[in-house]
């Protein structure tokens, strides 16, 4: 999982936006009429960016700003975790693989960047070829090689001493060295035998085991060639080796990062970057409420961090309907849900865990989580932005205000007249505690007595509700929890939280502790399917099959709420970015 | 020793002190008023006093804290600043009228003309400039002309004229260094710096040791007859005027109600007011038990003055006037050639009195 | 004096050490109090799921496995003597005073803290040059004509002034002149040296709003200061020698109700020199202030550490100048 820097926005705007939302179903009903009307041809009205590119140029020149709240992780692509830096990343870093820059559902397809097409993967599904395209130079006008690639693989997933912030898929994935190899840094002389780099442009990844989303896995901008005489480590960060549209100007941490256009980039290798903006800079710790007033004013054209405006100004924002109309109310790939712990009594008992399904009112929980501008009532663990989803619903309730009869009869038939159990839930998110208390209410209706104990998120996964040993000791049956995915396709985003054999006594996201032999099954056979459509079948049926064991409670399927300045071109919200802006050819027509 | 050897200076010590010059008065106070608007009610601090002072004399003004005796010398300074404090009456200087003058003309004055030693010298010098940085600008507002340097050579000359040893080096010296007889001899040298005509010392020797008192008493005396200036000294303490008064005025409740020549006001006091004063005088011959007996009860209110004579509350003899004490303002009225006093007792009544029950006792 | 001085910095010494000693205890002890484990210290400068190797990896890296007496030492020894780290290919040297490498970024602390101290003095300085202009002189004419109109007038706004917050009022000036009117629009930090007029004006608001806060301070402050004063004895003697009434207020009633502004604003100074946090925050200027707050929301002690020592260092080497101011000003001081 990406982390987004939206939860905590989500968290502090909390008790305001329950406010807010009181308004913005008000303001919902008078824009349904004016929007049509109200926005000019370009702005394209409100969510245009969801469906199309809004304001499509091609116009050259200007200053594109980026405004974040707070510091990245790092700019260096082989040392970030958060999905707005793969996305920003990309300006000055080209990847093997990459998303299509375009709006929603185009938003998801895997194009190839660094690499000329999509990776061939070997019968076995073991072995992934990438052949680098012709004439790739860095800014500095020396040529790119699949070795930096190599490189750039090997920094980022085998040195967490010094490059220690990205996920380390590669190395989980890869086959090591038979003497276990140390990173680049420590083993300066040997590498990693399982990336063979047989000519400057050919580049072999050799997997421990089948993984059909390999492509996916290479769109990280941990692939994003770094010349080995030029890594300095922690320091890379400050003199980044730009293979990308754009090269650095400067850097200073903290403070500002300044991208110019990349001489050395060759628009003929490149078919997605348009390179339009003179300059582009990012400036960091902006206070929110600066960045949202530059937007609105149009200082800056995005914010980096793309988690949506701040509850003050989304209610500025839904009380006109001019400004409403330059938004985009995207999902952000992101389920927020409730796990039942099948190994907790007595929601060992399939019956007891409908009792729950059954009692709960979406709707009010929804409301506590800040309303339908941050979030649509989900039924299914798949969110609707990730392919493979399907639209069903288990267990029907009236509006989705749940249905305290249907519940009762399922604790009957689960041999119960009432449960006592634990909710537990993450004390620094406001939105999470304030759904947990309102869940409490209704399952106090049907019988179910629930407390809420609430642990702080840094430790949640580590030592409460991803310890299961902890969660039996405690009676902790239900647990509040947030899911999005590194990247998004069906396997990336299920595989962590329903296959049986991904749960740890420390640090488990499978919370439910869910271990059905079928839908392991299911993702083994997805895992290895060459057939993306097939897949998406699978991935579909996989959530059927979890949301019949009632092991899951969908409550919503969080959104962001963006705004588009008039002056920012080629704007297009993708589900591969959490529904941020696609940063690739965003410009400027100031 | 003869008379034969009496020095002429002697002699002048011995006969009255200083008779009563003839001439216009140099300093002319004619009924002063000193109203205070305050949120409890007008206070009237000083209501309608009038004194005349010739140059090289010294007038004393006597009574408790309250009767108006610092608020009087404050306003012939001019340095009633408040905007409530409402000042009627003339208060002549060399003929100038300084209550009908503008305030840049006293100020002026001040400094130059009248001049003043206040009661506390440590708190009354400013803690951070030096005693010869004081005395230095003292001098040099009124002659901008002269240079750093010779304001500097006065302000020595001045502490060495006061009786400061080494005034060279101490003029460097800042207030807190000096002694508190030192510090009044460096005020009395700020004050004099500029040769005033008129010095005005309010309660110059209270805050100081009793032996520290007659050495400054003495220096106050010494200068006067040096410079020739008119000297008020305002004190609640008989034992002080006694030594440097010419004349005395005794004030009670913002009101005159004896004035005097020393000799006789010493004498043979009229108001009975005046004669507890005398009781209350520390004298060397005296008991220590017999010594100090205030006057009994408490000064008045200067919003809600007694009706009648002020005094009448705490007068021992106010049951002898027939109940005019308490209804009736008494006037002044001269009761001895140039002494007057403001009581309803009669006079033959008074002497009887003071010289029945009161003289023996003091 | 020479003597004073030098005892007074010894002091400071000492301080600045048992400043960092807390800090270092904070940092370390409490979460141990509360279970917390080296494990779980070095996880959160890695990213999600940290293996176990990683883990391993980031605390030999940063020092975390060995006994806290020892970081400590090694801190200290870094400090005077520099030190090696291995954060790449290569191991760099941290100069003096070295103040580690952040636990979270991996690069140099000092430099990078270094670099931000220009923009918290442009702030403090700038500031702390309008409060006290408007803030002593507001307070002057207010005691000077005390339940006047102006007194009233002034002294309201200084209530309202002493109650509202800097994020208040800097976001309202912010609101009104970078974007309902754009007169001030795009604040963004430039070096004296390089622009001093774009400097000024793009500090403006920041100054205005941190002014607003202190002067309203500083004018009930001097007010108050200047009616005790302009009642001393003193005050009467200055005017009985004649002096004009401006030389009586400003050299002998000024000067002496200022004396224990000094010391105020001598504090005031040393602590908005460690950061003026929610100005800088508002504005989103790169100083002290922000660099603090990134520290402490990223848990990186090397970082904590620096700001902390910087601000205590500023708040001490402050108090000592307004010692020895205060002996200049005042000679009771000086020479008891």
């Amino acid at each position: 999982m990406r982390r987004s820097r939206t939860l905590a926005l989500t968290a502090a705007a909390a008790a305001v936006v329950m406010v807010v939302t009181g308004c913005s179903s008000s303001a919902k009903g008078g824009s349904g009429k004016s929007s049509a009307g109200a926005n000019d041809a370009n702005a394209g009205g409100a969510n245009a960016a969801v469906k199309n590119i809004v304001n499509a140029s091609d116009k050259k020149g200007g200053t594109v700003t980026y405004e974040m709240k707070g510091t990245p992780d790092s700019l260096d692509p082989g040392n970030t975790y958060y999905a707005y830096i793969y996305n920003f990343s990309r300006l000055y870093g080209r990847p093997l693989t990459t998303f299509n820059p375009a709006a929603g559902e185009d938003g998801n397809k895997l194009v190839p960047d660094l690499a000329e097409s999509l990776g061939q993967p070997s019968a076995d599904g073991l072995t992934w070829t990438y052949k680098l395209r012709a004439g790739l130079k860095y800014d500095d006008g020396t040529p790119i090689t699949s070795k930096d690639v190599k490189y750039a693989v090997e920094r980022s997933n085998f040195a967490p001493e010094v490059n220690s912030n990205g996920p380390t898929y590669f190395h989980d994935l890869l086959v090591d060295n038979p003497d276990k190899y140390q990173g680049p840094y420590k083993d300066k002389s040997g590498d990693l035998k399982s990336i063979e780099t047989p000519d400057d442009t050919t580049i072999i990844f050799h997997l421990q085991h089948p993984f059909a989303d390999f492509d996916y896995l290479v769109s990280a901008p941990q692939t994003v060639p770094v010349p080995q005489a030029k890594d300095t480590g922690a320091d890379y960060v400050k003199h980044i080796a730009a293979s990308g549209s754009y090269k650095f100007e400067s850097y200073e941490d903290g403070k500002q990062a300044v991208l110019v256009p990349n001489t050395n980039w060759d628009k003929s290798t490149d078919p997605i970057r348009k390179q339009l903006a003179d300059k582009i800079v990012l400036k960091m710790n902006i206070d929110q409420a600066t960045i949202d007033k530059d937007l609105l004013a149009g200082n800056a054209q995005v914010d980096l961090v793309g988690g949506g405006v701040d509850p003050q100004t989304q209610a500025q924002i839904l009380r006109d309907d001019k400004l409403k109309a330059k938004t985009d109310n995207a999902y952000g790939g992101r389920l927020v849900y409730m796990a039942i712990n099948s190994k907790v009594a007595p929601f060992d008992n399939i019956e007891c865990r409908k009792a729950v399904q059954f009692a709960i009112d979406k709707v009010a929980v929804q409301t506590a989580l800040g309303g339908p501008i941050r979030g649509q009532v989900a039924n299914t663990v798949l969110p609707p932005d990730i392919p493979g989803h399907q639209d069903f619903n288990l267990y029907e309730t009236k509006d989705n205000k749940g249905d305290e009869a249907k519940a009762k009869d399922a604790l009957k038939a689960c041999g119960k007249d009432s449960i006592s159990t634990v909710l537990s839930a993450r004390t620094e998110r406001a939105t999470e505690v304030a759904a947990a208390t309102q869940i409490q209410a209704q399952l106090k209706k049907v019988g179910i007595n629930v407390e809420i104990q609430q642990f702080p998120q840094g430790k949640y996964l580590t030592d409460s509700a991803g310890a299961p040993q902890f969660t039996q000791d405690h009676n902790i049956g239900l647990m509040m929890m947030q899911w999005g995915a590194d990247w998004p396709t069906g396997y990336g985003f299920l595989q962590q939280i329903v296959d049986g054999r991904a749960i740890k006594p420390s640090g488990n996201s499978n919370l439910a502790q869910l271990n059905d032999p079928a839908v392991n099954k299911l993702l083994d056979d997805a895992a290895v399917n060459p057939d993306r459509a097939a897949r998406e079948k699978i991935y579909g049926d996989i959530d059927k099959k979890v949301m019949e064991s009632a092991t899951y409670v969908p409550l919503t399927d969080f959104k962001v709420f963006l705004y588009r300045p008039d002056n920012a071109t080629n704007i297009a919200s993708t589900p591969a970015f959490s529904g941020e802006y696609d940063y690739l050819n965003i410009g400027t027509t100031k | 020793m003869t008379d034969l050897n009496k020095t002429a200076a002697d002699a002048v010590q011995d006969a009255p002190r200083n008779p009563a010059p003839a001439g216009d008065p140099f300093l002319s106070v004619r009924d002063l008023r000193v109203h205070f608007d305050t949120d409890d009610g007008l206070v009237r601090s000083v209501d309608g006093v009038s004194f005349d002072l010739h140059k090289g004399r010294t007038l004393g003004i006597v009574g408790e804290s309250g009767s108006g005796k610092s608020v009087t010398s404050l306003a012939i300074m001019g340095l009633h600043r408040s905007k409530r404090a409402g000042i009627t009456g003339e208060i002549r200087l060399d003929g100038e009228d300084l209550i009908a003058a503008g305030p840049d003309r006293v100020r002026q004055l001040r400094g130059r003309e009248l001049a003043m030693i206040f009661q506390d010298p440590l708190t009354a010098m400013h803690p951070y400039y030096t005693v010869g940085q004081q005395i230095v600008e003292a001098y040099r507002v009124h002659h901008p002309q002269a240079s750093k340097k010779q304001a500097r050579a006065r302000a020595v000359e001045m502490l060495d004229r006061v009786g400061i040893p080494q005034p060279d080096r101490r003029v460097d010296d800042y207030p807190h260094q000096f002694s508190g007889g030192m510090r009044q001899r460096a005020m009395i040298a700020m004050a004099l710096v500029n040769d005033p005509s008129l010095l005005i010392a309010d309660e110059p020797t209270t805050a100081l040791d009793v032996t520290v008192q007659a050495q400054i008493l003495d220096l106050i005396r010494d200068l006067q007859a040096e410079f020739g200036s008119a000297v008020i000294i305002i004190t609640h303490d008989l034992g002080v005027v006694a030594e440097l008064a010419d004349d005395i005025l005794v004030m009670y409740g913002g009101k005159c109600i004896e004035r005097g020549p020393a000799e006789t006001l010493f004498d043979a006091p009229e108001h009975p007011y005046t004669w507890g004063l005398l009781g209350s005088m520390p004298r060397l011959d005296r008991e220590l038990q017999e010594r100090l007996v205030p006057v009994k009860g408490t000064p008045p209110s200067l919003i809600n003055v007694p009706s009648g004579c002020a005094f009448h509350p705490r007068c021992p003899y106010a049951d002898l006037t027939g109940g005019r004490s308490s209804s009736e303002l008494p006037v002044l009225t001269e009761a001895a050639p140039g002494h007057h006093a403001a009581c309803h007792l009669p006079v033959a009544e008074r002497h009887r009195i003071f010289a029945e029950e009161i003289a023996p006792r003091l | 004096m020479f003597a004073y001085i030098i005892r007074r910095i010894f002091a400071a010494v000492v301080l600045l050490l048992v400043v960092s000693a807390v800090t270092f205890a904070i940092f370390f002890l409490l979460p141990r109090f509360a279970g917390e484990t080296t494990d779980q210290l070095a996880a959160q400068y890695i990213g999600k799921n940290p293996s176990p190797e990683a883990i391993a990896a980031v605390k030999s890296n940063l020092g975390l496995d060995q006994p806290l007496y020892t970081q400590y030492w090694n801190f200290l020894k870094a400090l005077v003597s520099g030190a090696e780290y291995k954060f790449g290919p290569e191991p760099a040297t941290c100069h003096v005073p070295c103040f580690g490498y952040s636990f979270k970024n991996h690069l140099e602390v000092w430099p990078e803290m270094t670099s931000r101290i220009p923009v918290t003095i442009s702030l403090a300085i700038g500031a702390a040059v309008l409060w006290l202009v408007s803030g002593v002189t507001t307070g002057v004419i207010s005691a000077l004509k005390p339940r006047s109109i102006f007194d009233r007038l002034s002294m309201g706004v200084a209530l309202a002034g002493v109650s509202l917050p800097v994020f208040f009022t800097g976001a309202l000036l912010l609101t009104l002149f970078s974007y309902e009117w754009p007169i001030l629009d795009n604040l963004e930090y430039v070096d004296f040296t390089d622009d001093p007029l774009m400097w000024a004006r793009n500090l403006i608001l920041p100054w205005v709003s941190l002014a607003f806060l202190y002067s309203a301070l500083y004018a009930r402050l001097t007010r108050a200061g200047m009616l005790e004063t302009m009642s001393e004895d003193y005050i009467r003697t200055a005017r009985a020698k004649g002096l004009a009434e401006r030389k009586v207020v400003v050299k002998h009633g000024l000067r002496s109700a200022l004396t224990p502004i000094i010391t105020i604003f001598g504090m005031d100074l040393g602590l908005l020199l460690g950061g003026a946090l929610i100005t800088e925050q508002v504005f989103s200027l790169k100083g002290v202030g922000q660099f603090a707050v990134q520290a402490i929301s990223d848990n990186d002690l090397p970082k904590i550490l620096g700001v902390t020592l910087l601000a205590a260092f500023f708040i001490v080497v402050c108090n000592l100048v307004v010692d020895l101011l205060y002996a200049l000003v005042d000679p009771r001081v000086r020479l008891s």
